[in-house]
């Protein structure tokens, strides 16, 4: 297969110098080698036609028996800063959306505890649903989209905007209140579409380095690329305190970080498209408890 | 700074001459930056205690815990440094009155592999020291600052 | 968002031992880093924290670049009597925050 040169990953931005371009430089030849020494069983699918992309043969699914949560794998340390509320530093996403959920926008507009009452009863399972069919939209959306939408259609006022720090608290602390529930994705027939979508998105290869969500994530989940455990990525705990990051973030920012990490075109934020692939790791992870907020590297 | 690391301890076996070499000391080595701190005066391996979580999952966010043996004389301050992140100077602890005892843990970054060494000044001027050997591996699939 | 999260026992015996744990959202900016421009970030650290017990200090920390964001510390004292524990963090740009948590000792 002559997939290593395409797999080199030479990236699109200037090596910098110093101590810190070594450690880029290192990486950079980790990728290079990893993608190659990353041989794929398995026919590929014969693709022809304008437009078709290649997709991985289906690679067994990680069945309900085997699936495991990345809080599992992770070092005591960080599994103990994950477990304890009081060295959690997502939790102060959770504590400061607390304190917004009994914000008024204004004067004049509702806060979320005027129309939803107490967060632990009313969210209780809602981020365990999501994502959720929205009608006026006419297609699926997350959690922190529905916040926004919350805020223009009931509290008339602006969205905050994907990835802004006050649509994460609230995230976080509405996710929070699902916390030990199972993942239990609506039964919508609207959803299934865009689910299969979803589905498919993430059998397929893209990116430089042309590799499909599950060419990693179910085939070489447990096993290591460049020293780090492949998890089997499920989104049980989002937004998540990510140690990479040193901030919380949402699922929408993880799934950036993996199609860029592959070179391939992220998703807009809050497109679609990146809708739908949360659908379907939604519908995967059935059953698995939330965790919000989780850290992870 | 990322990526996941072994610490490994190098043990009591540090001596105490390593950290005299004062004429030679430039402030930004480590060597120069623990000799400020302790005013050029030897500090003796042993008696602190700099624990380093032997696997972590980022260089990032990197939990340690500085302590000191409750037998020794009252511990003024406990000072953390670096050998290779962009500066030396990593926490430094001031133990009042009200401490219970010499421990206090925090979490720092770790740029690259390299030692990490906790100072202890006595209140009899004397200074202890424990060296940690730290190796940080990187992370694959790095996504960049954008995230 | 500078909220902390401050972690003590509720109701500690006279003479207990007690951990206390404190969390502060900052992102601890180096000043090292460059943003996605190719600018440098400019340096915005926590350079001070302070935990009293009624008026006595029990710790307090120098931090540096080199402590994580979101600065994480963990230390002890003696629950003696009720009183209240004060802690203060100050830092570049005006950063200056003081929390209090009472502690009621049975």
């Amino acid at each position: 297969m002559s997939r290593r040169t395409r797999g080199a990953c030479r990236g699109t931005r200037a090596l910098p110098t110093g101590r810190r371009g070594d450690a880029v430089a290192i990486v950079a030849s980790v990728i290079a080698g990893c993608a190659a020494a990353l041989v794929f069983s398995g026919a590929r699918a014969d693709t022809s036609g304008p437009g078709t992309a290649a997709v991985s043969a289906a690679a067994p699914e990680v069945s309900a028996g085997v699936r495991r949560s990345g809080l599992e794998d992770l070092q005591p340390a960080t599994r103990a800063m994950q477990l304890d509320d009081g060295q959690n530093p997502g939790m102060l996403w959770v504590i400061e959306g607390e304190s917004a959920w009994a914000r008024r926008p204004d004067p004049a507009a509702p806060s979320c505890a005027d129309c939803h009452d107490d967060a632990r009863r009313t969210m209780r399972g809602v981020a365990a649903r999501y994502p959720a069919f929205d009608a006026g939209l006419a297609r699926p959306v997350d959690l922190g989209q529905r916040i926004d939408l919350c805020r223009t259609r009931h509290q008339g006022t602006a969205p905050f905007g994907p990835e802004t720090a006050p649509r994460l608290q609230l995230e976080a602390f509405v996710a929070h209140q699902s916390r030990g529930l199972p993942i239990a994705p609506p039964d919508d027939a609207r959803l299934a579409e865009f689910r299969a979508r979803g589905a498919l998105q993430y059998r397929t290869r893209m990116g430089q380095l042309d590799l499909a969500c599950a060419d990693c994530h179910d085939r070489n989940a447990g096993r290591r690329l460049g020293g780090s455990l492949i998890p089997q990525g499920h989104p049980t705990g989002y937004p998540i305190y990510r140690l990479e990051w040193q901030a919380a973030g949402s699922l929408q920012r993880r799934l950036r970080g993996c199609l860029t990490g592959v070179r391939a075109q992220p998703h807009a934020y809050d497109a679609v498209e990146a809708v739908e692939l949360q659908l379907h790791l939604m519908r995967r992870a059935a059953g698995m408890p939330i965790e919000t907020p989780a850290v992870r590297p | 700074m990322t990526g996941r690391r072994h610490a490994l301890r190098i043990g009591a076996g540090l001596a105490a001459v390593a950290f005299t070499r004062r004429a030679a000391a430039a402030p930004d080595t480590l060597a120069g930056a623990i000799a400020a701190f302790t005013g050029g005066a030897p500090a003796t391996a042993g008696g602190v205690r700099l624990e380093v979580a032997a696997l972590v999952d980022n260089g990032n966010t990197v939990p340690i815990t500085v302590s000191v043996d409750e037998a020794l004389a009252r511990v003024e301050s406990v000072a953390v440094f670096n050998e290779r992140n962009p500066e030396r100077d990593v926490v430094r602890f001031v133990f009042g009155p009200r401490a219970a005892r010499v421990r206090a843990s925090t979490r720092i970054r770790l740029a690259t592999s390299q030692k990490l060494v906790a100072v202890a000044r006595l209140s009899d001027g004397t200074f202890r020291s424990d060296t940690v050997d730290v190796v940080v591996t990187l992370a694959a699939c790095i996504e960049g600052e954008g995230g | 968002m500078a909220r902390a999260l401050i972690t003590v026992p509720k109701a500690p015996r006279r003479g207990e031992e007690i951990e206390i744990r404190v969390l502060i959202a900052h992102p601890m900016e180096t000043g090292h880093r460059v943003d996605a421009t190719g600018r440098r970030v400019p340096r915005s650290l926590i350079r001070r924290f302070t935990c009293h017990y009624d008026g006595e200090l029990v710790l307090a920390a120098e931090l540096h670049p080199a402590v994580a964001a979101n600065p994480y510390f963990a230390f002890y004292t003696i629950a003696r009597d009720s009183g209240t524990l004060t802690f203060v963090w100050q830092g570049d740009d005006g950063f200056a925050r003081t929390e209090s948590v009472r502690i009621d000792v049975t």
